[in-house]
């Protein structure tokens, strides 16, 4: 028992990748017990990220060293003490986005199993589904520069595959195609940077380098290249042309999980900016940078969200906008990192609200995008205008878009409004025009998502839906898991502040505590 | 010296990748990207009159080129395959679909 | 499409030579340059020149239908799995090179100095080794048999049917020598 606990992180990706190379096997010999299989690894995965999470908020920064004869010391004896293994290292941060992506991608199997049961070529689909999910998990916890570009590159190509599944129509392969080239250039110019950065300091580990970070030119370019790449994997605009195309041929299931991995593409972007740069950076003209970025996002989402009539490509747009919201947060918090008194006074609550919007981003947009699959999976129809009454026939699929459609608003006592009022109070006392751009992106949001729930669900009831019946009980399964949380976050959000959020962002702000974890003191 | 043909490389593919309408032409561009990023890494990890890290074979007082780059092209190169055989795979499925390669055609998901 | 006597012929004596030498280099991958996906490549090379040169329905028939190459690439990918968890059954942490230096399978300890080196060293290095050349094998294989489906081939009775234009016959006067 205690061989397991010593080597849960390893466990994260382990587990996960041997259910997904066993599946094959069962799916030639023995398909009855293929759908439970992948129900067991995936429930087996979240709950080794979850205990792996706890540990973390508990005990402090975990490193994990892969090959060395015990698990953790960075800087074992027989390297003369340069760490040159590639490490594990979970903090506060890389915990709260392993809780995020568990919950997600165990709601999603749920979902998925019942949703593609018509399906052919499901073995493939689900082994490169649990790969999907080894690679978001392995990217928010490694401490190797280029363990991250590695899953970087597992996550863009098992997601833009799972994205081509419907491929009769073909257009689902046109989207996927577009992803792949957009995040294939995206993972080339992050490679080129780790080159960079390689050449200078001779290390991959990313506590030695940053405890020998300057500001020199190259440093300069690399960083350019680094925004320029994990922007463009999070979608955030100029770079957001893959984003709706992408989101609106995939499986319904899959967009949830795509969601998890854009943001993932997030958490790669803070963790070069606060952890690897630090306190190198030339802090305002950077802060101002990504928090332009966000405003961009935020703005353009919401503006070409409101005309379209398709209604997973809205979605899509919007979920554009709400990266926005996150970029803003911690762009502003990054803007005053050099100062101490702006920094405990409204940098810190800024932070933490961008964090906190990122896991609530996930859960509300997760269930937004399931509720409306159900609709596509029992109508086939996703055009707005032919919509209309299914409100009288499926009750519980209206039930949770509704939630979502709230919670996305930021309406109390959902998440949604939790994160959002941290993020205007902070930005607020930081340029009173960002915060007030804000709340009219928020507005116009509300309006869109009225428009949405009242041509989907509301209105009498139209001719050709008679016969529409409610969705099968594994799909509301996995709706509910993430209601729960949704409405569970919403109500008790101080205590979700403190116990997760906090420490991410902590973390996050003090370079020194990670670089020490690592090198325990030693350089 | 080989650090000027990376950059050129890496400014014949971007020009590629944009400019080309065939897609065939757009997976050879994004091919000699992949190409000049490998060269940039190995030619980090070159020294002067270094010979090959082999374990088995370090004579006393001469230096080796760097191993670990080698070992980040490699992969690189792996993931290269995977991505073409993976975009080419793609694009065969959409010639049958839609009879064209000219991406101005492809244009069914509109705005 | 069939490429006539010379090139068949041809084909079915290299490509055991391919093989062995592909086999080769991924079991010497940690002495000389090579290891698991190189070799593992190079064995597909070898598949790939007998598609090359036998009707597609021939290959599939007689030498194996792609569902084959899909369990020899899960079985090589479970191999490798498998001798990662091992260390965590030893004792040590996930991916540790517990047969390094203690006499097993591959476990002669490596001599300093400049020699030629010992093929039993190195511990569990060799076995990843297999097991990524046998993964690569079956996965390229797979890819090359799915994407050779696509082609349009003439069948075998077009290809014996007489030539439909007539062969010119070229008079010695043009050309040549006088």
């Amino acid at each position: 028992m205690s061989l397991l606990l010593d080597n849960m992180p390893a466990l994260l990706i382990a587990v996960s990748l041997f259910g997904a190379f066993l599946i094959p096997i069962f799916g030639r010999f023995l398909p009855k017990i293929r759908d439970p299989w992948v129900i067991l690894v995936s429930f087996l995965a979240s709950l080794i990220a979850v205990i792996n999470a706890v540990t973390v908020f508990t005990k402090g920064t975990v490193v994990y060293v892969f090959g060395a004869a015990a698990g953790s010391s960075a800087a074992s004896i027989d390297s003369g003490g340069l760490p040159f293994r590639i490490i594990f290292t979970i903090d506060g941060f890389g915990a709260f986005m392993l809780l995020s992506a568990a919950i997600v991608s165990f709601a999603v199997i749920l979902y998925l199993v019942s949703s593609q049961k018509e399906r052919s070529g499901k073995s493939e689909f689900y082994a490169l589904y649990l790969l999907l999910t080894a690679g978001i998990f392995g990217m928010v916890s490694t401490g190797d520069m280029f363990n991250f570009f590695v899953f970087l590159e597992i996550n863009s190509l098992a997601a833009a595959a799972l994205v081509s599944y419907h491929r009769n129509g073909g257009i689902a392969v046109e989207g996927a195609l577009k992803y792949l080239i957009v995040n294939t250039v995206g993972g080339l110019m992050v490679l080129l940077s780790i080159g960079l950065l390689y050449a200078q300091y001779d290390s991959l580990n990313m506590a030695v380098i940053a405890s020998q970070m300057t500001w020199t030119t190259l440093n300069i370019v690399a960083l350019v290249l680094f925004i320029t790449a994990l922007a463009m994997k999070a979608g955030t605009v100029p770079f957001h042309y893959a984003t709706p195309d992408a989101y609106s041929v995939a499986p319904s299931g899959i967009t949830a999980l795509m969601v998890v991995a854009s943001q993932a593409g997030l958490y790669g972007l803070f963790r070069i900016l606060f952890t690897v740069y630090g306190g190198a950076l030339n802090t305002v003209t950077v802060g101002w940078v990504i928090i332009i970025l966000g405003i961009l996002s935020m703005v353009i989402g919401v503006t070409m969200a409101l005309p379209q009539k398709d209604v997973k490509r809205l979605l899509a747009y919007h979920a554009v906008s709400q990266t926005g919201y996150m970029l803003l947060g911690v762009g502003v918090a990054l803007a005053v990192l050099g100062d101490p008194v702006a920094l405990s006074a409204y940098g810190q609550t800024a932070m933490e609200g961008g964090l906190f919007h990122i896991i609530n981003h996930a859960l509300y947009k997760g269930l937004l995008f399931l509720a409306v699959g159900a609709v596509i999976y029992r109508t086939g129809v996703w055009n707005l205008n032919k919509l209309g009454g299914l409100g009288h026939n499926m009750k519980w699929t209206m039930i949770f878009f509704l939630i979502g459609a709230l919670a996305i608003a930021g309406i109390p006592p959902f998440n949604g409004f939790a994160s959002k009022l941290m993020i205007y109070e902070s930005v607020f006392a930081f340029n009173p025009i960002l915060s007030v751009i804000a709340m009219i992106v928020s507005i116009l949001t509300l309006a869109s998502f009225m428009k949405v729930f009242h041509s989907v669900f509301m209105g009498p009831k139209l001719p050709e839906f008679e016969n529409v019946k409610e969705v099968p009980k594994l799909m509301i399964a996995g709706m509910v898991i993430l209601t729960i949380f949704v409405i569970g976050f919403g109500l008790v959000p101080d205590l979700v502040v403190d116990s997760i959020v906090t420490p991410a962002a902590d973390a996050l702000l003090n370079q020194g505590s990670y670089i020490a974890a690592v090198l325990g003191g030693v350089l | 010296m080989p650090f000027i043909t990376v950059a050129l490389l890496i400014g014949i593919a971007f020009a590629i990748i944009l400019l080309k309408k065939n897609m065939i032409k757009m997976v050879m561009g994004i091919g000699i990207m992949e190409s000049a990023v490998n060269l940039f890494l190995i030619t980090i990890g070159y020294r002067e009159d270094g010979i090959a890290p082999i374990f088995t074979n370090a004579p006393e007082g001469v230096d080796m080129v760097l191993p670990t780059v080698q070992a980040l092209t490699l992969t690189n190169i792996v993931i290269g395959v995977a991505t073409t055989a993976l975009m080419i795979s793609m694009i065969m499925i959409i010639y049958k679909k839609y009879g064209t390669l000219n991406s101005d055609k492809m244009r069914r998901l509109k705005e | 499409m069939t490429s006539g006597l010379v090139i068949r012929t041809a084909g079915r004596l290299l490509a055991p030579f391919i093989f062995i030498f592909g086999f080769y280099i991924v079991a010497h991958g940690h002495l000389t340059p090579g290891g698991g996906f190189q070799g593992g490549a190079v064995i597909a090379t070898g598949v790939a020149l007998i598609l090359v040169c036998y009707y597609y329905k021939d290959c599939i028939d007689k030498l194996t239908p792609a569902k084959n190459f899909k369990l020899v690439e899960a079985a090589g990918l479970i191999l490798y799995i498998c001798t990662a968890l091992s260390g965590l059954v030893v004792g040590a942490s996930f991916l540790f090179n517990w047969m390094n230096a203690t006499g097993g399978l591959f476990g002669h300890a490596v001599a300093y100095g400049v020699n030629a080196g010992d093929i039993f060293t190195a511990g569990v290095i060799p076995v990843l080794n297999f097991a990524i050349g046998i993964e690569v094998l079956g996965a390229l294989s797979v890819v090359l048999m799915y994407m050779f489906a696509g082609l349009k081939e003439t069948t075998q009775a077009e290809d014996d049917a007489p030539a439909s234009t007539p062969i010119i016959k070229k008079s010695g006067k043009q050309g040549g020598k006088k």
